[in-house]
């Protein structure tokens, strides 16, 4: 994977909206914003009605994949350019569900709605119609994927990047300061992760800094690539923007998402947290 | 504390902006940065992309501002700067919170 085959730049997605075999889905937890207005022809997949699943906490499973793409006109072989608000959070986090049941060609639009905004390029209200299909989701990925007991065996062992604000790595704060910070479970980090905040690989219109900018912000902060990469943040989405810079435009091996994240971790009986700036000790 | 079951607790998205601020919400303990991005002529900006930097400059949160401008922030008392990106240009501002409700103005024009 590398930047030429993960991402798609706002020009090149204007110039092929119309493009037979390129589906534009919006993706957004608030999905108000595709409502009042999108990118032309684009369809709309609500984070958490259309992926988490309704009854267990997980998301949804090869078979409920395989009838939400079918359901919205998304076929194997078309080619899927995801954006989203939130600087592509959630639109990272759909790629990620793509690539775990083995998507063929999914991309990312630098910048996501951010960068249509700021750049005032067009919107409709016109919501698409799209024959149904029968799409059909591979098994997942479990490569790109990883659970709380690996996380643990993980620390001092592997690379550990948490991703979400130096404050809420430290424990001063437990939720993004966009949500107000009543919570149950204790904050802090896991122990030996580094900090490396989603943030520092974007610019301020949310497109993604460049493979030198990149290479070095994470070498700087320590992560070491001869060994394996697991990415956390909160609820694993901002977390999946950094698997989308670390896996897909480096193309570092063996780099998995933890979508469980801090509000799994944070909430474990018995488990090592660490307080303050520092990694900490395993 | 309140119930974990808080809804715009569950997720990493903005909140609607333009919604009173939720009585769940402790403003003894919350420190509450909220304002109106104005454009030049005083009039609000709306769909702004409001940023939260801390006293280092580093990325904390951001959200959009409401069709009327607002855009509010659950932070930690501190120096913070807000930076507005639009349509109708960048503006930015520090501020020094403390626990409660701290009014902002943040004005953007064209570069």
């Amino acid at each position: 994977m590398s930047r030429d085959t993960a991402l798609v730049s706002a020009d090149w997605a204007e110039q092929n909206l119309d493009t037979p075999g390129v589906v534009f889905v919006e993706v957004d937890e608030d999905t108000s914003a595709y409502d009042g207005g999108h990118i032309p022809g684009a369809v709309k997949i609500d984070w958490k009605q259309d992926l988490q699943d309704p009854v267990r906490r997980d998301f949804v499973n090869q078979e409920q994949f395989s009838a939400l793409l079918s359901e919205r006109g998304i076929s194997n072989d078309d080619v899927v350019v995801l954006y989203g608000g939130n600087n592509n959070w959630f639109a990272a986090y759909a790629y990620w569900y793509f690539k775990l049941y083995g998507h063929d060609q999914v991309k990312l639009l630098d910048g996501g709605r951010k960068k249509w905004e700021l750049d005032a390029r067009a919107y409709t209200k016109d919501v698409p119609v799209r024959a149904k299909t029968s799409y059909s989701a591979s098994a997942p990925d479990l490569s790109i994927r990883a659970f709380r007991d690996e996380v643990v065996e993980a620390i001092g062992v592997k690379n550990l990047v948490d991703v979400r604000s130096p404050d809420e790595f430290a424990g001063r704060l437990l939720a993004p300061a966009h949500l107000p910070q009543e919570q149950s479970q204790r904050a802090g980090h896991i122990p030996t992760a580094i900090s490396v905040p989603w943030s520092k690989a974007a610019n301020e219109d949310g497109t993604f800094k460049s493979d030198d900018e990149l290479a070095k912000i994470y070498g700087d902060a320590g992560l070491d690539g001869s060994k394996d990469t697991i990415a956390y943040c909160r609820i694993g989405e901002r977390s999946s923007h950094t698997w989308f810079v670390l896996k897909e435009l480096l193309g570092q091996q063996n780099v998995k998402n933890y979508d469980g994240s801090w509000t799994e971790y944070g909430s474990l009986i018995g488990v090592p947290i660490a307080l303050g700036d520092e990694p900490g000790k395993a | 504390m309140t119930s974990p079951s808080n809804t715009t607790a569950a997720g990493c998205a903005a909140p609607d902006q333009s919604a009173p601020i939720p009585a769940s919400v402790d403003l003894n303990r919350e420190t509450v940065l909220t304002g109106i991005v104005q454009n030049a002529e005083g009039e609000p900006v709306g769909g702004a992309y409001v940023r939260l930097l801390d006293s280092s400059g580093e990325f904390t949160a951001e959200v959009v501002s409401s069709p009327e401008g607002v855009f509010r922030f659950f932070a930690a008392p501190g120096s913070w700067t807000l930076r507005a990106l639009s349509r109708s240009g960048n503006g930015e501002a520090v501020v020094d919170a403390t626990v409660g409700v701290n009014e902002v103005a943040l004005a953007v024009s064209p570069a």
